[in-house]
């Protein structure tokens, strides 16, 4: 069994309303340093494979198929063993 | 189209079988075969609860394929806001609809102007007319890169934009932050139309105004020229 978690971000070029509403927020709260916040969708899978690459692969399918619209969304996958909790810090590929 | 979610499937049989006194009938999202008909409307609504994306779940729906060979075929397809997004969503459409710039979903009657007259659903239109109708969305911000908004602009396919009630394409009329003040565009062929606004909300003198009519109506008469 492999975790696999994903990433979906609004591509740079495209507006983040979400994420500009959070930083004028936290602005507001005196967070004044905070220069840019960029808001994002965060899955955890679990998929019945053995090996990891075999997983990143279908992972990937899936991204590219429904998990984001390339048309605005880049997205990185990070696979491991499920019994790690945190992938979060994996670059992309 | 009826997928779970859709909200104003009733509203647009309402306006296209009781004012326009045209057969309608509603096609369950689980269906393979489209059969008989002439156009269909995918209404606005929550498909699939807007999850993950608005529209990316329905755009999965068994009745898509048959919806998009339909298309391919030259049958007319109309997607209203939420529509609008599946299709965009089944790449019938180009682009992507993002939150609204404000963060907040809005409700409220705009004005139109008409940008394209040759398309199966504005031909009754007349060019640079203003039409008035509702917009009901949290996610109608328009967008497209920079080549596929230029190849829109080109080719004649942005076919509504927000405007002013005298016509004018500025900053202050456009609800949403949409690119171009962009409400709505057309396939090349201009058989498949994707819309924010909502024209089903705006056929009767009772509901607040009729000009949301002039879009059925074109459709029934482009589909009459293609009968004769």
């Amino acid at each position: 069994m492999v975790r696999a978690e994903v990433f979906v971000t609004l591509k740079p070029v495209v507006n983040d309303p979400e994420g500009l509403t959070i930083m004028r927020g936290l602005q507001t709260l005196g967070f004044d340093s905070v220069t840019d916040v960029r808001s994002g969708k965060y899955l955890v899978l679990l998929i019945d494979e053995a090996d990891l690459g075999q997983a990143r692969a279908r992972v990937e399918a899936m991204a590219q198929q429904l998990l984001a619209n390339a048309v605005i969304e880049d997205y990185r996958i990070a696979v491991g063993p499920v019994e790690a909790t945190v992938l979060s810090g994996e670059r992309p590929v | 189209m009826v997928f779970p979610g859709t909200w104003s499937d009733r509203d647009c049989a309402h306006a296209v079988a009781d004012v326009l006194g045209q057969p309608a009938r509603f096609i369950d999202h689980r269906a393979r075969r489209l059969d008989d008909v002439d156009l269909v409307i995918l209404p606005g609504g929550f498909s699939y609860g807007d999850h993950l994306r608005c529209g990316a779940i329905a755009r999965f729906a068994p009745v898509m394929e048959a919806i998009i060979d339909f298309a391919d075929r030259g049958g007319l397809v109309l997607g209203i806001c939420n529509g609008f997004q599946v299709l965009q969503e089944a790449r019938m459409l180009p682009g992507a609809l993002l939150k609204n710039a404000s963060c907040q979903f809005r409700c409220e009657w705009v004005n139109l102007r008409v940008e394209q007259t040759d398309g199966a659903f504005t031909t009754e239109c007349r060019p640079a007319q203003v039409l008035r109708i509702p917009i009901s969305h949290g996610e109608g911000n328009f967008y497209a890169d920079p080549q596929t908004l230029a190849a829109l602009e080109a080719g004649g396919q942005v076919v509504f934009r927000y405007c002013m009630p005298d016509g004018r394409v500025v900053e202050d009329a456009n609800p949403n932050g949409s690119l171009g003040n962009i409400a709505g565009i057309m396939n090349r062929r201009g058989n498949v139309l994707g819309m924010m606004p909502h024209p089903e909300r705006a056929c009767e003198t009772l509901l607040g105004g009729t000009d949301g009519l002039t879009i059925f109506q074109s459709a029934v008469r482009a589909l009459q020229r293609v009968a004769a």
